[in-house]
């Protein structure tokens, strides 16, 4: 009997005693967990982003075109060079125009969605929303080639509603407009609000579904004005939600550079410029230069969005 | 909004909202009909008639399939990676407070928080400093740097609600950490992975940003389409393929969402 007993705890496998080591001490367990992920974003993602960072304060030799590893600041000096800096200030203001107006359209979606939808129209609703979230980004783009060409369903509208002349105004306007809309910013506008709404709309409907009822109804009852409740009470409350979304919308847009590429003038976008530098010219230092400007400006952005609570929003 | 209507939407709310949802849903739609003209230069409007022979000569191009093919193999790669690694990460995230958990959690959302173009050529100058050749597998390895997160955010979520005291019983009982793992954690976590794994999958299928740069002459899907973007030289075929796309990336969308629905939150909310 006893030598049974024995036995059985001689043959407690490795792998039981190693599990009662685990329980004991959970640091280890931790460790062990966390050592591949580490491993991989650590080294692998992080690793390559700091090595990029680095090569900004190296710069490119004028006259061989070879990188000269010496520290230095002249490639930032160079990305304040006025043609640089029309692409950053264009890309920033788009990416600015892009989350406002994302708001804007993605309000109503989100909060009849919180607020009306029950049911099976939450479902609907709520499906409406994640199918375009997760079609094919370069079909979406290619749809808007297709709306946007000169044949296409855009003008063609125009032209069946007897506005042509409508259109044509719009188009000689200066900055907005251009030969037609796919080579106009308002064209790459579009396709950009279009692209990244469903990422507004998301974390709004989860701040708007946190607001209750009752306080609009309150806020009624103790005389509100349907736009006073709106600017006091609902939209305070719908921030959090707005910022987490504009998180999103804004730091896709400064990224982004196949839109600008595909419908657009031809004038360039930081991602364009990082993407023109980095391939033929073989200007990696300015290329990483141009690269720093999103990352700081996200990193602002993510400590604003922090500090206004917008990641339980996420 | 008076109280007595508050339960009804205001007649501008729903029209605003109906518009939105036209906005997001009918440029896809109109791929469905180009995907069926007859006209093969230029994108007429409306279609002077309608064909099917597009899709039996899509049906036999052997780019088309062989685009297809990398991108099922490297989204089917990456996804398995991003599966182990973001369970990992969630499981130490969610069962303990540690050091640096934030830095942790923040580190596996950065390459998706930071713009694509920086994930791509961050990796790509690293290729290059390291003088390793572009391949399938720097393509997996950008992708599943940015699956990670998928995985996690659904993973995390149901860590959460699964309780301590069930994996302290199961161990008390005599289970081993692996017995524990096959019997009472992954039942209980099987179909937040079996989501996050549909969307990391939708994730890189769809990737062509950080692909453009990791890739070398391989081109996945994205990347095809991408070529047609720039130099528009197989319209019609494109059309279909476009289609295609839609229809596919619709059906683990679809799938997720059925796993997870009725839980504290539902998978796919961010992309």
């Amino acid at each position: 009997m006893n030598d049974a007993a024995i036995m059985t705890r001689e043959n407690r496998s490795f792998l039981s005693r190693m599990s009662d080591t685990l329980w004991r001490k959970p640091r280890l367990l931790l460790i062990l967990l966390l050592t591949p992920p580490i491993l991989w974003l650590g080294i692998i993602y992080l690793g390559s982003l700091f090595a990029l960072l680095a090569q900004s304060f190296f710069s490119i030799d004028e006259f061989s075109g070879l990188i000269k590893y010496e520290l230095t600041l002249k490639t930032y000096r160079e990305l304040l060079v006025p043609a640089n800096l029309d692409i950053l200030v264009r890309t920033t203001l788009m990416a600015v125009i892009v989350t406002l107006a994302a708001a804007v359209v993605a309000f109503p979606i989100a909060y009849y969605a919180a607020r009306y939808a029950r049911g099976k129209w939450k479902a609907i609703f709520y499906l409406s929303v994640m199918l375009p979230l997760w079609s094919s980004y370069l079909v979406k783009v290619y749809a808007w080639k297709l709306i946007l060409a000169k044949e296409g369903i855009l003008n063609w509208l125009f032209e069946v509603l007897y506005l042509k002349w409508l259109l044509d105004a719009y188009l000689s306007l200066p900055l907005i407009g251009g030969n037609s809309l796919s080579v106009s910013y308002t064209g790459t506008f579009l396709v950009f609000l279009y692209v990244w709404l469903p990422f507004m709309v998301l974390p709004m409907q989860a701040a708007l579904e946190r607001v209750q009822a009752s306080y609009l109804e309150a806020s009624a009852d103790l005389g509100a004005t349907p736009s006073q409740t709106f600017k006091n009470v609902l939209f305070p409350l719908a921030l959090p939600g707005i910022i987490a979304g504009s998180i999103f919308t804004f730091s896709l847009t400064l990224g982004d550079y196949i839109i600008p590429q595909i419908i657009g003038s031809s004038r360039l976008f930081i991602g364009q410029a990082v993407y023109a530098h980095q391939g033929t010219a073989g200007n990696i230092p300015l290329a990483a230069a141009f690269t720093v400007v999103p990352v700081i400006v996200m990193g602002f952005y993510l400590w604003m969005a922090k500090r206004q609570g917008a990641f339980d929003a996420l | 909004m008076r109280s007595d209507q508050s339960n009804r939407a205001s007649t501008g709310l729903k029209l605003a909202a109906i518009a939105g949802l036209l906005f997001m849903h009918l440029p896809i739609l109109l791929i469905f009909v180009y995907a069926f003209t007859t006209e093969d230069k230029t994108y007429q409007f409306p279609p002077p008639g309608y064909t099917l022979k597009w899709f039996a000569i899509t049906w036999n191009r052997p780019d088309v399939w062989e685009a297809l093919q990398l991108s099922v193999k490297v989204a089917s790669i990456s996804t398995v990676i991003a599966l182990v690694l973001g369970t990992l990460c969630a499981a130490a995230v969610s069962r303990s407070k540690f050091f640096g958990r934030e830095a942790i959690s923040l580190m596996v959302i950065l390459p998706i928080a930071l713009p694509g173009i920086i994930t791509g050529i961050a990796l790509r100058s690293a290729f290059n400093l390291a003088d390793i050749p572009f391949s399938m597998w720097t393509i997996i390895l950008g992708h599943a740097t940015f699956c990670v997160v998928v995985v996690y955010n659904n993973a995390v979520a149901r860590f959460r609600r699964l309780s301590g005291s069930l994996i302290e019983a199961s161990m008390d009982l005599g289970a081993t950490g692996i017995q524990t793992f096959r019997y009472v954690v992954m039942p209980n976590i099987a179909t937040s992975l079996l989501a996050g794994g549909m969307l990391a999958f939708a994730l890189s299928f769809d990737e062509v940003i950080v692909t453009t740069f990791t890739a070398g002459q391989q081109a996945t899907l994205p990347i095809w389409m991408l070529e047609e973007l720039v130099r528009p030289r197989q319209r019609p075929v494109t059309n279909v393929v476009a289609m295609v796309v839609v229809l596919v990336t619709f059906l683990p969308i679809l799938g997720a969402y059925y796993l997870t629905r009725g839980g504290d939150q539902i998978a796919g909310s961010g992309k």
